[in-house]
């Protein structure tokens, strides 16, 4: 893995491909390209004599909700206390529980094999800026044309919006549909049906269900 | 008529019948199903008028390909929200007398996709089903059993009365409408008349 990375970054300069490793026991580690440059890196992996992946078996969407991290951070601070009836300036160390926002973003990533030399395979992937409107990444359709359906899909599923695709429109719902069904944060329209046994998220929406009516 | 006086006069070679009889009888012997599948389900529907099972026993081996010349639509797979409309528009193209089975668990309720975001939990949200057969896929005898009760079905319909089937009344409600594809959902969800939405009883 770290050899096709220093390929890549010798073949195309300024590629800015991230490693990323996979610390569970499949140990699929992958690449993580740069939407700039992806395109020009996906042609050098085709088309490089020794890599030659000329087959792209998968394309898959991810989803990164927004993250809440809450964390606690120990922070000293000077308060005012009474201490044996004299009023005094005291340090003192507090836990404090601190919360930011991880900015979240969609993510395609894409398998790719060689029939050619028999290996693979090689996961790479690629970031959208966030979740809401810089949804954009290149599409590798140009480079590999089993890339068309499954772009669609990842379109229709997950609202990543392809530049350069040939016809991108929504594969499995219809024309006019709005949502992003795979989406984590969408929410399936109210058609809740009686369910004999309700269980878990669909015991929650039983419950939501039974209040609103 | 009564019957043992129509046994009777069967065995001095006389055969009485009544005009419904013989009209239900015609019926009920060419029950024609139209040839569209949806997914597995089809499949065994394909086996069922294949020579082991041989739907042809029962007067339905003509499977046709347009709805004009169709009696019954076999709902065989998963309806999904995008599918359908079509499936009711068909089911709108087909003539009078018209009957439908929903075949598995997919077309009576949704199946294993129930909680999913693209398949319609039940055909007969939007058309009346006359038979249902639960199973996934149900095999053909279950096929051939709903096909017997809807032959069953067909036997106890009256030409008048009050319970005189849908076709024969002139007010009843023939035409159904096919759902539009919304920005989220089918638009409507159901078809009242059919379906009415169960009510939570706590």
């Amino acid at each position: 893995m770290e050899e096709i990375k220093a390929a890549i970054e010798a073949a195309v300069p300024g590629a800015g491909v991230e490693f990323v490793p996979n610390p569970g026991s499949a140990a699929e580690h992958s690449l993580r390209l740069v939407p700039a440059s992806a395109i020009a890196v996906a042609t050098f992996l085709r088309d490089d004599a020794d890599l030659a992946l000329d087959f792209l078996s998968n394309v898959s969407g991810v989803d990164w909700p927004d993250k809440e991290i809450a964390e606690k951070v120990k922070v000293t601070r000077t308060v005012t206390k009474t201490v044996d009836g004299i009023e005094q300036q005291v340090e003192e160390t507090v836990d404090e529980t601190r919360k930011r926002v991880e900015p979240g973003c969609l993510e395609a990533v894409y398998h790719l094999y060689s029939v050619a030399k028999k290996h693979g395979p090689l996961v790479i992937r690629m970031r959208t800026g966030n979740r809401s409107d810089r949804v954009d990444l290149p599409s590798l359709t140009p480079v590999w044309r089993a890339a068309e359906f499954q772009e669609r899909e990842v379109f229709d599923l997950y609202g990543i919006i392809f530049t350069g695709h040939p016809d991108l429109r929504r594969l499995l719902m219809w024309e006019g549909f709005k949502d992003h069904p795979m989406r984590k944060d969408y929410v399936e329209p109210d058609d809740y049906e009686y369910e004999p046994t309700p269980h878990d998220q669909v015991l929650a929406r039983a419950l939501e269900h039974k209040s609103r009516d | 008529m009564d019957q043992n006086l129509k046994i009777e006069l069967g065995k001095q070679g006389v055969l009485v019948t009544t005009i419904e009889e013989l009209y239900n009888w015609g019926r009920r012997s060419s029950v024609w199903p139209m040839q569209f599948g949806l997914a597995c389900c089809a499949i065994e529907m394909i086996a069922t008028t294949m020579a082991r099972y041989d739907l042809a026993r029962f007067g339905a081996e003509v499977f046709r390909p347009s709805p004009r010349q169709a009696d019954l639509m076999i709902v065989s797979g998963t309806v999904t929200k995008k599918m359908a409309p079509q499936v009711v528009r068909l089911y709108n193209q087909m003539a009078e007398p018209r009957y439908v089975i929903a075949m598995g668990a997919c077309a009576i309720s949704g199946g294993p996709f129930k909680q999913g975001y693209n398949v319609l939990k039940g055909i007969d949200r939007y058309i009346p089903v006359d038979v249902h057969i639960p199973g996934c896929p149900p095999r053909p005898e279950a096929l051939l059993q709903a096909f017997i009760t809807l032959q069953k079905k067909i036997d106890g319909q009256h030409l008048t009365g009050p319970d005189r089937p849908r076709y024969l009344d002139a007010s009843a409600q023939g035409e159904f409408p096919v759902p539009e594809q919304g920005a989220h959902d089918l638009e409507p969800a159901s078809n009242a008349g059919v379906w009415p939405v169960p009510i939570t009883i706590r």
